[in-house]
C-alpha cells in the first residue's frame, strides 16, 4: 500500500481525507496535528466562546472515525520540514515518516503586527482551541478586552468575550469594519448593531505599543491615546503557513502554487486549504476547502479529471443578531457597473446588489441574510437577471420554497460548515432512506455546525422526501387537526376571538380537555383582553383560582413575593388556618405557604381574610421568584437579590403562560434558590448579573442556558421581561422553557430577545406591558365572581325527602 | 319517580357543570347549551368532581385523572375498555329553571357501588 501522509489535522486536511477514503482507498494513511486535539470545526471556535457550543460539540471526526478507518494519527507533533528528494518529512520530535504522495493542509496562522510588547502575558490569537479555552478562562464580568482587528474572526471574538460579559472594545485600523466584505454604509450598519451589543468600536486607530509589565495592561496608538486592557485578542488577518512548503522547493507566491487539479509544482505533494494559492487567490473561508478536497481526492487517488476553477468568495458573520453576508464583487465606483440597494435605518437592514452585464457580481447583506442563497447561486451560475429586475431585492409573490429548492444545482452547497452539497443530501435520501432532519444530520452532518441552514435542509427534505411532512406536522388534538403554529396564526388571520369559534369552525365543534385550554391561551394572547373569556374551556383552577387535590378540596397559596413575609401575614395565614379548618399547613418548595384541603366554598372567604393576592399556583402562568438572602444579609452577597427578585415578580405576576414559570434569584454563584435550575433565573456576580433562561428541577433536570451577561439591574430584568414575553408568544401550550429552548436553540431565542434590533425589543416589552395592564389579581374575584355559582354551591329550590 | 325544581338556568354556565345535594344524591348538572344534562358526581375511578370537569362534546372529562365520561348514559368512555358508569339522571327545564328526576325507591344510592356494570 501507498503511504499517503497529511500534514495538518485541521478542517481542509480531513475534510479531504474523507473525500480521498470514498474513492477506493490504496492508501495506509498518517495525519499528523500539532494541536493536540481530534479533528474540530474551527470555524465554530466563536460559538465556543459565546458559550452557545460545548468544546465536545465541536468535534467533526472523534478518534473512533481515525480508528475505523484505519488511520494512524499523530497528534501534538509539529512538523519542521521536507525532503522532497529523499520522501521522508521531520517532525520536531525527532521522528522522520517516509511517504510516498504528502498532502500538506498546514492552513494558516494569525497575523501578528510588529508592535512592541505583543508577546505579553494576556495577549491572545483566536485561532484553535486551547486559546478559546483560555480566553474562556479569562473573560470575566468586568475584564476590560481589546480586540485587534474588526474583521470576521475579531468581530466573533469580541462577541464572544462580551457574551462572557467582558466590557470589550474593537479596535480596527482601516475606516470600517470588515472592509474586505462591506462597503462604507455597510460597515456602518454593522457598526451601529455591534455597538447595539454593547461592544465599543474604535475605527481608523492603529496600534503602537502593547502596555504592561510582563502583563498587558493596555494599548497605546500611534496618534497618542492609549486604552486600558487586561486582555488583548490579536485577529489583524491571517498568513497562509507556506514554511514548509519552501523546504521542500514548492513553487510559492503568498500561498503554496496549485493548478487546477490540486498538484503542486512536486508531482508528489498536493496542498489544500487556506496554505494553498490558486490562480492567484488564497482562500481564507470554509466552503473553498471542500470544493477543493474534492478535486485533490480525484487527483490523488488516480482520478485525475475534475478541475477545481476557483470558488466565489463569499463570507457570513456568525454573531447572532448580527447578520452579515457578503461575496463576490462590491465596488460600484468603476465604470460599468449598476447597483442596487435598499436600505431600512430603523431596521437596521442594508442590502446592496452590485450588476455587471445583466449578471450579478456582488452582493452585501446586512441585518438580514435569509436571501443570500439565491445570490450565491445567482454568484455562481452567472445567471442573466435582466428580465427580472423588478424581483431581483425581494423575491416575485409566486415562487415557493420548494420550488427555489428544486431550481437549485446539485453542486449548491447547502450546509457551508460541513460542506454538504444539495447532491449530498438528495442522493443520501435515496441511498440511505433518510426521512428526518435528525437522520440527516446524523448520515451528512448536514445543519450540525452553526445551524443556519436548517431550513434549507428541511425545505430540501420536504421536497424529495413525500412523507417528510407528516411526520413533521404535529397537530393540537383530534378536535383540532392543526399544529400550535398554525392555529396561532389562524386565530390572529381569521379573527377568531373564542375558544367555541375556533372548533366550530376549524374542529369537530366539541373540543376536550387537551385543545380547550391551549386554545383559551391561543386566544387570549392574540386578543390581549380584546375579547370574551370563556371559563368554560378551562380547567377547573384557573375555573375558581385554586389548585383541585385528590379529595375533590383546593389548596390555597398566596403570593409571597421573593419568599419574604411578615409577622402580620403570618399571623393571618395562622388564623385562617384555624378558622376554617385548613387540615395542613405546608412550606412548599417555592418559598411560600400552602393552605391544603380547602372547601371550593370557602376559598373567597379566605382569600378576603388572607389579604394577600393570588399566587398563580394552580395555574400555567407565572408562579415565584425565589430568592436567596443577598447583600442585604449574607456576608457573600454581591447583587440585592431579594429587591430584585421581588421586582421581577412584581412585573410578571397574574400573567399566564404556556406552562408554569418558576423563576430565581440568587446573589452570589452559590445558587443558594437554584436560579440555574428555573424557567428564567438572575445569578448575580460582583459587578454583573447572568440572565439564564430554560433550567428544570422537575421531571427533567436540566441546567438552564446563559441568555445574557449584564452589568446593570434594570438590564438583567428586562432581559428576564424580554425571555419572557417571546416565551409567551411562541411557546407551544404546555411546552416548558427547558423543551422551548432547546426546540429553538438559544442562538434564535437570543437573537430574537435580547439581541434583536431595538424596534423588535420595543414591540416585545410594548406587548408585555399591555397584557399586564390588563392582568389583575385572580383572587379578587371573591368579591366580584364571575358567575352566582362560581364558588357557591347550589342549594335545591325544594327540599325533598326521598 | 319525582322531578325535583333544582336551580334556575343562568345558574349553571354554559358548558360548565354545577354540583347539587338531593338528599343522598350527589349530582352534576350540566349546561350544553342546548339542553342541560345529569349523572353522579362521583368519577368511577377516583371519585372525582365530575361537575368540576371539562366538557367535551356530550362527554365530561374527570378534572383528577382524565376519565371521560358520557354524560347521556353515564357510561365510561376512557381509558376505553372500562365498563363502569355513574348513574344519569333525567333533566327538563321548565319555566327557566332546571328539574331532575329522582326514583324514590333508590334513595340509597350512596351505597351503590361505584363499578357497577352500565346498562344504558
Amino acid at each position: 500500500m501507498e503511504k499517503l501522509v497529511v500534514i495538518g489535522n485541521g478542517m481542509a486536511g480531513v475534510a479531504c481525507v474523507e473525500q480521498i477514503l470514498k474513492h477506493a482507498s490504496k492508501f495506509d494513511i498518517t495525519i499528523f496535528g500539532d494541536e493536540t486535539h481530534v479533528n474540530y470545526n474551527r470555524i465554530l471556535l466563536s460559538s465556543v466562546l459565546a458559550g452557545e457550543k460545548e468544546m465536545d460539540e465541536i468535534t467533526i471526526n472523534g478518534l473512533e472515525w481515525y480508528q475505523g478507518n484505519n488511520i494512524s494519527l499523530r497528534l501534538g507533533v509539529r512538523i519542521t520540514g521536507i525532503d522532497a528528494a529523499a520522501k521522508t518529512i521531520t517532525g520536531d520530535d525527532g521522528s522522520i515518516t517516509p511517504y510516498d504522495k504528502l498532502l500538506i493542509a498546514t492552513g494558516s496562522a494569525p497575523f501578528i503586527p510588529p508592535v512592541p510588547g505583543v508577546n505579553k502575558e494576556g495577549v491572545f490569537c483566536f485561532r484553535n482551541l486551547d486559546e478559546t479555552k483560555a480566553l474562556l478562562e479569562r473573560a470575566r464580568p468586568g475584564t476590560k478586552a481589546v480586540v485587534i482587528g474588526g474583521g470576521l474572526l475579531g468581530l466573533e471574538a469580541a462577541r464572544g468575550l462580551q457574551v462572557q460579559g467582558a466590557d470589550v472594545t474593537v479596535v480596527h485600523l482601516m475606516d470600517r469594519l470588515m472592509e474586505r466584505q462591506l462597503d462604507p454604509v455597510g460597515g456602518l450598519y454593522l457598526k451601529r448593531m455591534i455597538e447595539d451589543l454593547n461592544v465599543k468600536v474604535l475605527l481608523n486607530k492603529s496600534t503602537a505599543e502593547v502596555l504592561g509589565n510582563w502583563h498587558v495592561e493596555g494599548l497605546r496608538f500611534k496618534d497618542g491615546e492609549t486604552i486600558e486592557a487586561d486582555l488583548l485578542v490579536i485577529a489583524a488577518g491571517i498568513r497562509p503557513s507556506v514554511e514548509l512548503g519552501r523546504t521542500a522547493g514548492l513553487t510559492i507566491n503568498r500561498g503554496i502554487v496549485v493548478n487546477d487539479y490540486m498538484e503542486t509544482s512536486d508531482p508528489d505533494i498536493f496542498a489544500v486549504g487556506e496554505c494553498v494559492e490558486h490562480n492567484g487567490v488564497v482562500y481564507g473561508l470554509v466552503a473553498p476547502l471542500y470544493e477543493q478536497g474534492k478535486v485533490l481526492a480525484a487527483t490523488i487517488t488516480g482520478n485525475r479529471g475534475p478541475v477545481y476553477a476557483g470558488s466565489i468568495s463569499a463570507a457570513k458573520l456568525k454573531i447572532m443578531g448580527v447578520d452579515v453576508y457578503s461575496a463576490g464583487f462590491f465596488d460600484d465606483t468603476v465604470a460599468g457597473v449598476e447597483c442596487i440597494r435598499y436600505e431600512d435605518p430603523s431596521m437596521g437592514i442594508y442590502k446592496k446588489l452590485v450588476l455587471k452585464d445583466g449578471c450579478l457580481a456582488g452582493v452585501i447583506l446586512v441585518g438580514d441574510v435569509s436571501d443570500s442563497q439565491r445570490y450565491t447561486e445567482w454568484l455562481k451560475s452567472g445567471a442573466d437577471l435582466s428580465k427580472d429586475r423588478k424581483n431581483l431585492l425581494f423575491p416575485g409573490s409566486s415562487p415557493d420554497k420548494g420550488f427555489d429548492i428544486a431550481a437549485m444545482p446539485d453542486t449548491e452547497t447547502i450546509c457551508g460548515c460541513n460542506g454538504v452539497t444539495k447532491g449530498d443530501i438528495v442522493s443520501a435520501v435515496h441511498t440511505k432512506g433518510i426521512q428526518t432532519l435528525a437522520q440527516l444530520k446524523e448520515c451528512t452532518r448536514a445543519s450540525t455546525g452553526c445551524g443556519s441552514c436548517t431550513g434549507l435542509c428541511q425545505n430540501l427534505l420536504k421536497a424529495v422526501v413525500p412523507e417528510f411532512e407528516e411526520e413533521q406536522k404535529k397537530v393540537l388534538c383530534g378536535c383540532v387537526p392543526f399544529s400550535q403554529e398554525n392555529l396561532r396564526e389562524m386565530v390572529r388571520s381569521q379573527q377568531l376571538k373564542s375558544v367555541q369559534e375556533i372548533l366550530d369552525i376549524y374542529g369537530n365543534g366539541a373540543g376536550c380537555e387537551v385543545c380547550k385550554p391551549a386554545l383559551s391561551y391561543m386566544v387570549d394572547m392574540a386578543w390581549c383582553g380584546d375579547h370574551e373569556e370563556d371559563r368554560s374551556a378551562r380547567f377547573i383552577n384557573d375555573r375558581v383560582h385554586a389548585n383541585i387535590q385528590r379529595d375533590g378540596t383546593f389548596s390555597v397559596i398566596p403570593r409571597m413575593r421573593g419568599g419574604v413575609t411578615t409577622p402580620a401575614e403570618l399571623r393571618r395565614i395562622a388564623d385562617v388556618a384555624e378558622k376554617y379548618n385548613v387540615p395542613m399547613v405546608k412550606v412548599t418548595g417555592s418559598q411560600r405557604i400552602d393552605l391544603l384541603g380547602v372547601k371550593k366554598e370557602d376559598l373567597p372567604k379566605i382569600w378576603a381574610e388572607l389579604g394577600m393576592p393570588s399566587g398563580q399556583a394552580y395555574t400555567k402562568g407565572v408562579r415565584m421568584v425565589k430568592t436567596c438572602v443577598g447583600t442585604t444579609f449574607c456576608r457573600f452577597g454581591t447583587q440585592d437579590s431579594i429587591s430584585t427578585g421581588i421586582e421581577l415578580e412584581r412585573r410578571l405576576e397574574n400573567l399566564f403562560t404556556p406552562h408554569k414559570t418558576k423563576m430565581g434569584v440568587v446573589g452570589c454563584p452559590r445558587n443558594c434558590a437554584e436560579s440555574t435550575v428555573k424557567d428564567i433565573g438572575l445569578v448575580g456576580q460582583e459587578g454583573s448579573w447572568q440572565v439564564v433562561v430554560g433550567g428544570a428541577a422537575g421531571k427533567s433536570v436540566r441546567k438552564a442556558d446563559l441568555l445574557i451577561t449584564v452589568e446593570q439591574t434594570e438590564d438583567a430584568l428586562r432581559s428576564a421581561e424580554l425571555f419572557f414575553q417571546y416565551y409567551r408568544e411562541h411557546a407551544n401550550y404546555l411546552e416548558r422553557t427547558y423543551d422551548f429552548v432547546e426546540r429553538l436553540g438559544m442562538e434564535k431565542i437570543r437573537k430574537d430577545t435580547v439581541y434583536a434590533p431595538p424596534p423588535v425589543q420595543e414591540g416585545l416589552l410594548s406587548r408585555l406591558a399591555k397584557a399586564k395592564a390588563l392582568s389583575k389579581d385572580a383572587w379578587s374575584e371573591r368579591d366580584a365572581p364571575s358567575n352566582p355559582t362560581q364558588f357557591v354551591q347550589i342549594q335545591p329550590l325544594e327540599t325533598v325527602t326521598l | 319517580m319525582k322531578w325535583i325544581r333544582i336551580t334556575e338556568t343562568g345558574n349553571i354556565p354554559l358548558r360548565e357543570g354545577r354540583k347539587v345535594a338531593v338528599g343522598q344524591h350527589e349530582i352534576a348538572i350540566f349546561n350544553l347549551g342546548d339542553r342541560f344534562l345529569a349523572i353522579q358526581n362521583q368519577c368511577p375511578h377516583g371519585q372525582g368532581p365530575l361537575a368540576d370537569g371539562i366538557i367535551s362534546g356530550n362527554s365530561v372529562v374527570c378534572p383528577l385523572h382524565g376519565w371521560k365520561t358520557c354524560l347521556e348514559s353515564g357510561q365510561v368512555q376512557r381509558p376505553k375498555d372500562r365498563t363502569e358508569c355513574v348513574r344519569s339522571y333525567p333533566v327538563r327545564v321548565e319555566d327557566g329553571v332546571v328539574l331532575v328526576q329522582i326514583e324514590n325507591g333508590t334513595g340509597t344510592t350512596g351505597e351503590q357501588p361505584a363499578e357497577r356494570m352500565c346498562t344504558a
